[in-house]
């Protein structure tokens, strides 16, 4: 089979470069092409490269709203909250000591955050509701005295749910305690606007937005001021707060894809929501399905599902020709299974049996319908196998079997 | 995933095919059947394997297996692999297969070892059943 017949329905991990974009970056790298260095002030190659660079920034900006002196580049989103956090944190150390942030977060906050520790600061892991959502009301019952920093994700990667940025942002401005939001899963699905919305510090992805991989940004205030403490030094480079040479191509990649973004979320979001409503509508035909994370409250692109008495990694090899995620423990190297999910106070098995949908700008019709007959296929026959959808029909009820542990 | 063809295969040919490669379940009352299940949900997965035994001289044959398994594709199939080796054999060769065998014939990635430490156990607890039947 040509690998390339897989369905690929994990846009949340990645997404292909839209042509339009690698066509673009093509333009910055050969001799016939603008390869200068932006940094080289005595030439036109490196004045045309900064031009490059410094239009892309406008993309960037004008996408969320901010103005492009807020728009720092760096080397993806992982770069950029790790900059946020530590910046933040090392550069007001003297203030206080204590962050707040989010059992659910993504590892690029959170190993942060377990790095500050070490270096003697407290960090507060908010625990979310069931369904992945941290309330305002926590995050103003965690601040203190001592508070610097409050960072939490906007959309969460895995339940594709959203916390509340503007009433989050207005209890961290009343205590005056800076905001800082991963958005890696935000551009181009929903609208973001900087110049009204009380956060501080934002780190973006160009490859969740059909840019290329390797490249992200972080916005940094300018008006309140915030400052930071760079993570890499070599050049001043960004204002001082990231040096080393911006490459050019990547940046002009990820600026596009953000234009593009601005012109085309609309319909993107609608085709998309459309799929998602045709998506849920029949796989919940299916008998013991749950959500995991807020219909009500969440982004149409990521669809996260449990598949009672079906292992996640089993369900994922049954699905051969689809290319999704899964939050069981198998399909990862710690054999634990995804935090998130386990945040959430859901069953183990549940999370095991979790698989994440998400789709995108180059997802066809043909393709969710495609996976939703597999789908449908592959539950039954692995049902056929699970002893514990026998036990089920059997009317055991398995919270009150003693298992065997090994 | 770093799975070996032969745990593709094995799983998806238990999974295309599922009688002919003995998912089922025999009455766990019958005399001669016995029935071992070993894992929890919680941790992943879940075995139950069931033997049908026959006298044979001065020990027992297994003539048939069933199993059922929730678990990772690499669970699936080294039970699949498990039943093909028990059939036909005495309960004291089954109880002398060891773990290593399975992870040999499916060339099972490292992290997957306790797939077939589980298969092991399901065996030596369905010879256990078996046994205190008799």
């Amino acid at each position: 089979m040509n690998e390339k017949s897989t369905i690929y329905l994990d846009y949340a991990s990645t997404t292909p470069v839209d042509p339009r974009v690698a066509s673009k970056m093509m333009e910055y790298l050969t001799p016939d092409g603008e390869f200068g260095n932006p940094a080289s002030r005595s030439h036109r190659y490196g004045w045309k490269a900064d031009d490059a660079v410094e239009e892309a920034r406008s993309h960037v900006a004008n996408l969320v709203n901010a103005d492009p002196r807020e728009i720092v580049w760096t080397s993806g989103a992982t770069e950029a909250d790790n900059l946020a956090v530590k910046g933040v944190a090392r550069f007001y150390k003297s203030k206080g000591n204590h962050i707040i942030t989010s059992k659910i977060e993504h590892k690029a906050v959170l190993d942060p955050c377990r790095q500050l520790e070490r270096e003697g600061f407290e960090v507060t892991y908010l625990e979310p509701n069931e369904f992945g959502i941290i309330q305002p009301e926590q995050v103003k019952e965690a601040i203190k005295e001592s508070t610097i920093l409050v960072s939490l994700m906007h959309i969460n990667n895995e339940l594709g749910t959203l916390n509340d940025l503007q009433s989050i942002g207005e209890i961290t401005r009343e205590s005056g305690v800076f905001f800082h939001v991963d958005a890696a899963q935000s551009t181009g699905k929903v609208e973001i606007d900087l110049s009204a919305l009380p956060v501080d510090l934002m780190s973006f992805s160009a490859h969740k937005t059909y840019g290329p991989k390797g490249i992200g940004a972080l916005f940094v205030r300018r008006k309140p001021r915030v400052r930071i403490e760079a993570l890499i030094h070599g050049g001043g480079h960004e204002r001082g707060m990231r040096s080393g040479t911006l490459a050019p191509h990547q940046i002009v990649g990820m600026g596009e894809a953000f234009r593009i973004a601005k012109l085309e979320m609309t319909k993107d979001h609608e085709m998309i929501a459309k799929y998602h409503e045709k998506f849920l509508d029949e796989a919940m035909k299916i008998e013991h399905v749950y959500i995991n994370g807020d219909l009500k409250n969440k982004v149409p692109n990521i669809l996260n599902m449990s598949f009672n008495f079906v292992e996640g990694e089993s369900l994922i090899m049954g699905l051969k020709d689809i290319a999704v995620s899964s939050g069981s423990a198998c399909t990862s190297a710690s054999l634990e299974p995804s935090y998130v999910l386990r945040a959430l106070g859901r069953k183990d098995e549940l999370a095991h049996s979790s698989i994440r949908f998400s789709f995108g700008r180059f997802t066809k019709e043909s393709d969710v319908d495609k996976t939703l007959s597999i789908l449908n296929n592959v539950v039954d026959r692995l049902r056929e196998l699970s002893p514990l959808w026998e036990m089920h029909l059997d009317g055991i009820d398995l919270d009150t079997v003693t298992w065997n542990t090994h | 995933m770093a799975y070996s063809k032969k745990v593709v295969d094995k799983f998806e040919n238990t999974l295309n095919d599922p009688k002919a490669f003995n998912v089922g379940r025999f009455d766990p009352k019958e005399e001669n059947v016995g029935t071992g299940m070993v894992g929890a949900p919680a941790c992943g997965d879940v075995m139950k394997l069931q033997i049908k035994c026959e006298p044979s001289g001065n020990t027992h044959v297994i003539k048939d297996v069933k199993f059922k398994t929730y678990g990772c594709g690499s669970a699936i199939a080294s039970s699949s692999e498990l039943v093909d080796m028990l059939i036909g054999k005495t309960l004291e060769e089954a109880k002398a297969i060891k773990n290593k065998e399975i992870v040999d014939a499916l060339e099972l990635p490292p992290i997957k070892i306790h797939c077939s430490v589980l298969a092991e156990d399901s065996i030596k607890q369905a010879i256990e059943d078996y046994e205190s039947k008799q």
